[in-house]
């Protein structure tokens, strides 16, 4: 077995590993979760199958297989950093309109707040007498 | 016009966004407050760290504190929420640093009044109208005014203004839709494509009186280009559908 064969193996196998944990400890979350585990999974796929990344390597035109390797993981790569993109813009914008609601909903409760002083102002004058 | 509309008939509100405008923020409210009858002032503290929410307070105006700064573009729509919430006919616009001159308001909401328009926007330079910029500044203008045109089919002299009116139906649609990045122009573009009725009016602005422009050739440059690819991303997608909600009249 190659140098190069052993190191992409224990490092994809350190990246399931260290996934699973996450999703163990329920600090990753299952929607992120699936794309992160299908990246180790085809990494580690391909480090121990050198048939299959031969011919990969072979189909796209790629002389030294290993590459290859960096190719499917850097493609991986890209859709995990979309879905973050997605996940961002939405979070903004929820956040946007929580903030919104906030503003609004604090000047609704400080406008109830001022009604009731103003109510009960004057019982609180009935009362002393 | 051979009649004077008559203001206290519509329930208006002025949406007055301010980031640590402090120091003018109660003269801006005091001046709309006598330009417009029964007007309801409401200031939107973009989360600003100085108190002009205490001053807006102070002055009679409702304040909406944001608990952060969400820039211009959701600042001006939490005036829009509120108007669209609290069933106002008539919503204007205008900036806390007192820029926008409140005596000609009524330029703005007549037209709207009268049923000519959905929104009318203040124009700087229209009709001849002389305000002074930087030439870094004039091509930018000139660029977005070109390309707000081009696609909406309808001549624009100022895109980028923000002293500006809107009936209900389309105060509806900007506090569903104003856009956050550059809600003046590519707010333009969106009314426009979902069928609202814009139109300009020759307004003359006031020199900012404090702070200092932060324009050079540079920024111009780097701003043109980001508007612009917002601009067309924003026609990547399809035009919000304008809703009706007619409430009673």
């Amino acid at each position: 077995m190659a140098r190069v064969e052993l190191v992409a193996i224990l490092g994809s196998l350190t990246l399931l590993v260290s996934i699973l944990e996450l999703v163990r400890r329920k600090q990753l979350g299952a929607g992120y979760a699936l794309l992160w585990l299908l990246t180790a999974l085809a990494l580690l796929i391909l480090s121990m199958w050198r048939d299959l990344l031969d011919v990969l390597a072979h189909l796209v035109g790629i002389f030294y297989p290993p590459t290859a390797l960096f190719v499917v993981g850097f493609g991986f790569l890209l859709i995990i950093l979309l879905q973050f993109s997605v996940v961002i813009s939405r979070l903004s914008q929820e956040n946007k309109k929580l903030a919104q609601r906030i503003g609004l909903l604090d000047w609704k409760l400080r406008q109830i707040h001022s009604d009731e002083t103003a109510e009960t102002q004057p019982n609180a004058e009935q009362d002393a007498i | 016009m051979t009649e004077r509309n008559n203001h206290y008939a519509h329930k208006i509100v002025a949406i007055v966004p301010v980031f640590n405008e402090a120091a003018c923020v109660e003269a801006v409210i005091r001046e709309v407050d006598k330009s417009i009858p029964g007007v309801e002032v409401v200031v939107i503290d973009d989360g600003s760290t100085d108190n002009s929410a205490q001053v807006a307070q102070a002055a009679q105006a409702s304040v909406i504190i944001l608990p952060y700064n969400l820039g211009i573009g959701g600042a001006v729509q939490t005036g829009y929420l509120f108007a669209s919430e609290m069933e106002y006919d008539f919503a204007v616009r205008l900036d806390g640093d007192g820029q926008h001159n409140p005596t000609q308001l009524s330029a703005l909401l007549d037209p709207l009044i009268l049923g000519q328009a959905d929104v009318i926007v203040g124009s700087r330079y229209l009709q001849g109208r002389k305000f002074r910029v930087s030439w870094s500044r004039s091509i930018g203008v000139k660029v977005f005014a070109a390309m707000v045109s081009l696609i909406t089919g309808q001549r624009f002299t100022d895109t980028t203004s923000g002293f500006q009116a809107a009936n209900r139906a389309a105060v509806q649609f900007l506090a569903q839709h104003l856009p956050s990045d550059y809600p003046e122009i590519e707010g333009l573009v969106l009314l426009c494509r979902a069928g609202f009725r814009v139109k300009e009016v020759p307004v003359t602005m006031r020199p900012r009186v404090a702070g200092q422009s932060s324009i050079t050739l540079f920024r111009s440059v780097y701003y043109v280009f980001k508007v612009s690819l917002a601009l067309l991303i924003g026609l990547l997608q399809p035009p919000p559908k304008r809703i009706y909600h007619d409430g009673p009249r």
